[in-house]
């Protein structure tokens, strides 16, 4: 049960940190891509998207490169820590992030483009600040977009099969996580294992999702 | 705040298709109307002094501080200008109920002078304050709209032709409370709108603007006369005269008022000594020169010609001088010259009727 459980517990992790991060970094970029003018925002808009297009392996490819200890993150990575980014959990954490970026970008970008500036305006005019409105006003009116961006992150995290076969590998409780654990099940030819992996994800994928819709649908509503 | 004080602001904004080119001073009393059509700049000059539109060569000076001033580079973010701004659509907060929208404002500012029960009486929103803005009729949330402004407790407030979104039966509802605003509140407004009706009835100062410019400004009264602005000539010239309620004639439904120029009659019931605003079209009075034997115009008074004016193709506008006051008359150039009418002569005014502005004349 443990070897089903772990690599589930360590995918669950790492969605999470990844998720956490993306919103963090994703909202204020996000904020900019829905408000700029600037000529560089559809090269922008381009390569947050690009790891919608590109095969998994692609991305894993270089970012293997990066992270690894030869390549300009990585290098420096181990100069400061000692370590080596590839094959652990923190070089997985960092890969995810480039991964699901879009997934978090996006709908967020969309909410707040379908929120205009008029409600911006009006806050901005009755003494709010530009980060008074930001949080008062929209954040709480993007509310579902929020939720469509933690939801799609996760989830999209939970989901990565390619990219952390490349840079993370297959290393138990360290990178190990369950979309690797099914495939080296099947690779074994251990069906009894892989269903219950698999059907335990279908499960937990679902059920995540349909929470979201229905959060949505109440949202909307109001 | 001075007698005289007021709002200077200078802007210049081009985009393809659109100049506003403006350097006007506005009297930090009273509702001062910006009136044009759309297109002429107004609501860019409102954004303007709000700080929500971006321009060049701009100077704003609120009572003597400088609030915006591009010759030093520098300007008061958005926030910081003490202003309200009432928008053409309510902009309520949808994520908050009614009483946290008012809120909003009034916990960001530092003034204190404006109480939060005061300004939900005046514009009637005592029962609304648990509901959710989505449940509100539009005029119901441009009220909300208009009392979150004021609860900001701002040195002015910015209304961008705030009943345009409505129908006429929501614009006559609100327009009380505008008239409420007007008499029991000190703060200054400045009040946006293509409709005459609308200026004619709330304004004191009027400020006229065409192609992104200022043609007109003044004292209402004598901005109306300026037929020869295109925005103020045409089909919509006409006058407005004070007024005070003096006779009521119920038999009739009249009330008789006095005017410094003489009395007539208005349709309707006014309390004796109460302040009227006439609004009297230059369409809706005509010249003799004999008093008429029979005729169904109650309203016939004296009149002397001070200026005729061309008002294009077969009319001319007429300027008279009746008392003090002064109205417009609109005439063809035919009935002039059968008439012999010139400058200076003394004729007779038809006043064929006269709308009535509850709204108390201004406080000058």
């Amino acid at each position: 049960m443990s070897s089903t459980l772990g690599p589930l517990l360590l995918s669950l992790q790492l969605a999470t940190v990844t998720t956490l991060i993306l919103l963090v970094l994703g909202t204020p970029l996000a904020w900019w891509l829905s408000r700029s003018n600037s000529r560089f925002k559809p090269a922008i808009q381009a390569g947050v998207a690009l790891p919608i297009v590109l095969p998994p392996t692609v991305m894993g490819f270089y970012l293997l490169i990066v992270l690894g200890p030869y390549g300009a993150i990585g290098r420096w990575w181990v100069e400061v820590t000692g370590e080596a980014l590839t094959f652990s959990f923190t070089g997985l954490v960092i890969a995810s992030c480039f991964y699901s970026l879009p997934f978090a970008v996006q709908p967020l970008q969309s909410a707040f483009d379908s929120m205009g500036k008029q409600e911006i305006e009006a806050a901005r005019t009755l003494g709010a600040s530009k980060l008074d409105a930001f949080f008062t006003i929209a954040v709480p009116l993007s509310a579902h977009g929020f939720l469509s961006a933690t939801v799609l992150a996760f989830a999209h995290t939970l989901g990565e099969f390619g990219v952390v076969l490349m840079v993370g590998g297959n290393i138990p409780g360290e990178t190990r996580v369950i979309s690797i654990a099914i495939y080296d099940h099947v690779e074994s030819l251990d069906y009894a294992t892989t269903h219950q992996m698999s059907l335990l994800l279908i499960a937990f994928a679902f059920v995540v999702l349909f929470s979201m819709f229905m959060v949505n649908r109440r949202l909307v509503k109001r | 705040m001075t007698a005289d004080s007021n709002i200077e602001a200078r802007y210049r904004v081009q985009r393809p298709q659109f100049e506003l080119d403006v350097d006007v001073r506005i009297p930090m009393r009273g509702i001062t109307g910006v009136f044009g059509e759309s297109g002429a700049g107004k609501t860019s000059l409102l954004r303007c002094i709000a700080g929500l539109e971006q321009a060049t060569n701009s100077r704003l000076v609120v009572d003597g501080e400088t609030w915006q001033d591009d010759d030093v580079d520098f300007s008061r973010p958005i926030h910081e200008r003490e202003i309200g701004y009432v928008f053409q659509e309510p902009r309520l907060f949808g994520h908050l109920d009614v009483r946290r929208n008012l809120e909003y404002g009034q916990r960001r500012t530092r003034r204190g002078d404006i109480d939060f029960d005061d300004v939900v009486a005046l514009l009637g929103l005592e029962t609304l304050l648990d509901r959710n803005t989505d449940t509100l009729s539009g005029g119901e949330a441009q009220r909300v709209a208009i009392a979150r402004a004021l609860l900001r407790a701002p040195r002015f407030v910015l209304m961008d032709e705030p009943l345009a979104s409505l129908d006429r039966v929501r614009r006559e509802e609100i327009l009380p409370f505008l008239d409420r605003l007007h008499v029991q509140l000190a703060v200054p407004i400045i009040y946006v709108s293509h409709s005459i009706e609308e200026i004619t009835r709330l304004c004191d100062y009027l400020l006229v603007m065409d192609g992104g410019r200022l043609v007109a400004a003044g004292q209402l009264q004598q901005v109306l006369l300026q037929v020869s602005v295109p925005a103020l000539g045409g089909e919509e010239a006409g006058a407005v005269i004070h007024a005070r309620a003096a006779k009521n004639d119920t038999d009739y439904d009249l009330t008789q008022v006095e005017f410094d120029g003489g009395e007539i009659w208005i349709s309707g019931q006014h309390e004796a000594g109460v302040e009227l605003r006439l609004r009297i079209r230059a369409n809706d009075v005509s010249l003799c020169r004999e008093v008429p034997k029979a005729t169904t115009i109650l309203n016939i008074l004296p009149a002397t010609i001070e200026a005729i004016e061309p008002d294009g193709g077969s009319s001319e506008l007429v300027h008279l001088a009746i008392g003090n006051e002064r109205i417009l008359a609109r005439v063809t150039r035919r009935s002039r010259t059968q008439l012999g009418l010139q400058p200076g002569d003394q004729v007779l005014a038809q006043i064929k009727s006269v709308a009535v502005r509850n709204a108390p004349a201004a406080r000058r």
